[in-house]
């Protein structure tokens, strides 16, 4: 069986971007908005799309733009590029805002939304992946099921390189991302619940 | 290898798996007109679940006002699989899995808000109880995929099962109707005015239903008599492509039908997606055309029971399951006249067939496809 490392991670908390542990943007907002707004600023996102999506969908999208920021995948193929992502609240904030258009006029831009596995979707466009991909949810990260299924993936499956981590915005849009960048044969940081604990 | 041990079934055709085949058998469909102001203002075809049986059936579930209506129904429905089950529910290598699209979502309505704790809208919390109820010991896992959940949660179990983690799984997959959702559809000028008619060049649009469906699977070979059905392999792949539409060229769906069929596998009949709207069928057509599965049978079992979101997976591939056990094709009810851009092969009447393999198919928003592939042994 191969080992499977983790090579960069990045979390999005408390109004602050880590990358690998380090500090490396801290917003002056604590609201969500604002606060994505201002990492979208500073890193230089240019996305047009981004406008459109709900805030999970902008938190996920942001912390891969992060994760993947001067990573090259060129060398794989896009079915070789897997998401495993999972939350506690799934769309909860978004499917909140579409319950009140309810009453006046449903509207399909917010109903699109009203799925966590959307997010998927978006980094996928963004980037052409089309691997092994699934949304869980869980009441905390799971990173005993999270290690075992992601090594299980890229050990039985064509997928060589797996985005894997946890997005999460409830529905008073308290919000927190956390993004690992694994890979097949490689032992940087082994991908174990233990090392999963440790920094997240 | 993962076997199929147990299942059952719970729709407006039935309150099990024998129900429900036994009407599918005899085309009849559960998609009929209903004028229910919870749900709509408007009279709209939908597969909804006899309200009056189910309060029959309550008297199965120790003490049913603790549970929300999606929860009773799941508990239900978990409770026929296990009375013709061999597995403990309760052992350390039992998982329980969920797939549902929006589980307790009618409880965000103001209407239904006090009446549970907030929690319940969390689908961690939906699976929670039924873990709770029935004691298991380990921790559950949700599946909240869009229309490919039910599926992709088989193909999860089977996984976790290889991978050595555990030896059982109980996978139930339910949604059931609420205005959040109707509205949502109806928003997305997706609902078809009479029951839908999957692959047929007059379909206009899908028609919803409800349901929950329970699988037990394991690596018990001798737990089961009769027909073993294997679950051989699945994958869920990304279109890359757009967040509600299907993809021109089927990527996506294309993908997961390569990565799952190995060399020199046959398939003996396709159960597609078939939701019967415009778009995903002509994808569907084009995905099974490019891996050569043209000349194979295709039905969609969307025209009997709607389209039951986190449920339809698990539904459609049980029933898909009997009728590979049956050796019976089973007919695309609402198709007429041939209407999809690439030329396949779809069942257009319930007949005989000698049949050992089966190939599952889903699609959903956010670009997610899945395939299943199963196989009977004698």
């Amino acid at each position: 069986m191969t080992k499977q490392g983790i090579i960069k991670y990045i979390e999005i908390a408390d109004k602050t971007v880590s990358i690998n542990g380090k500090s490396d943007f801290t917003g002056e907002d604590e609201q969500f908005g604002p606060f994505a707004k201002s990492i979208y600023k500073n890193y230089d996102i240019k996305y047009s799309k981004y406008f459109k999506m709900d805030n999970l969908c902008k938190l996920g999208f942001l912390a891969s733009e992060i994760l993947l920021k001067d990573i090259d995948l060129s060398e794989y193929k896009p079915e070789e590029v897997s998401l495993i992502l999972a939350n506690a609240s799934s769309s909860l904030s978004n499917d909140n805002k579409y319950q009140n258009t309810i009453k006046e006029q449903a509207s399909p831009a917010v109903f699109v939304y009203t799925l966590a596995n959307i997010v998927i979707g978006e980094i996928c466009i963004r980037n052409n992946f089309k691997g092994e991909s699934t949304f869980f949810i869980q009441k905390e990260f799971d990173t005993d099921f999270m290690a075992n299924y992601v090594n299980t993936i890229l050990q039985t499956t064509k997928a060589k390189v797996c985005i894997t981590g946890w997005v999460e915005v409830d529905i008073d849009n308290n919000y927190k991302a956390f993004l690992c960048l694994v890979k097949r044969d490689n032992d940087s940081l082994l991908l174990t619940k233990d090392n999963l604990n440790k920094i997240y | 290898m993962v076997y199929i041990e147990s299942h059952n079934i719970i729709t407006s055709l039935g309150w099990n798996t024998s129900q429900n085949m036994e009407n599918i058998l005899n085309e009849v469909s559960g998609v009929k007109a209903c004028n229910d102001k919870s749900l709509s203002d408007d009279v709209f075809p939908v597969s909804k679940i006899d309200n009056n049986i189910l309060a029959e059936k309550l008297s199965d579930i120790v003490n049913p006002s603790d549970y929300t209506r999606l929860e009773q129904l799941a508990i239900i429905s978990i409770k026929d699989s296990l009375q013709t089950s061999k597995i403990d529910i309760k052992d350390s290598r039992t998982l329980l899995i969920l797939s549902t699209t929006k589980g307790n979502i009618d409880h965000l309505d103001e209407d239904n808000a006090d009446k549970f704790p907030a929690d319940r809208l969390k689908l961690w919390k939906v699976a929670e109880v039924i873990a709770e109820y029935y004691n298991m010991s380990t921790k559950p896992q949700i599946v909240s995929n869009a229309c490919i959940s039910g599926v992709a949660a088989m193909v999860l179990a089977k996984r976790m099962i290889d991978a050595g983690t555990y030896d059982n799984a109980v996978v139930v997959g339910v949604d059931v109707l609420s205005k959040f959702v109707v509205s949502g559809f109806q928003s997305f000028k997706s609902l078809s005015s009479i029951p839908c008619r999957p692959f047929d060049k007059n379909r206009d649009g899908l028609s919803l239903g409800e349901g929950v469906a329970s699988v037990i699977l394991t690596n018990n070979a001798e737990l089961i008599s009769g027909d073993k059905i294997e679950i051989v392999n699945g994958s869920m792949t990304n279109d890359a492509n757009h967040i509600s539409g299907p993809s021109r060229t089927a990527e996506g769906l294309y993908l997961a039908i390569q990565n799952t069929l190995k060399d020199g596998d046959t398939v003996d009949f396709i159960s597609a997606h078939g939701t019967a709207t415009p778009y995903n069928d002509d994808m569907e057509s084009v995905a099974v055309s490019r891996a050569g599965l043209q000349n194979v049978p295709v039905n969609s079992l969307k025209g009997y029971l709607g389209h039951t979101l986190g449920a339809a997976g698990v539904i459609e591939t049980i029933i898909s399951i009997e009728a590979l056990k049956r050796n019976m094709l089973i007919k695309t009810l609402g198709f007429k006249d041939f209407g999809v851009v690439e030329q396949i092969t779809i069942s257009d009447k319930t007949e005989s067939k000698q049949l050992k393999t089966l190939l599952k198919l889903a699609s959903g928003f956010g670009g997610s496809n899945v395939a299943a592939y199963f196989k009977k042994h004698d």
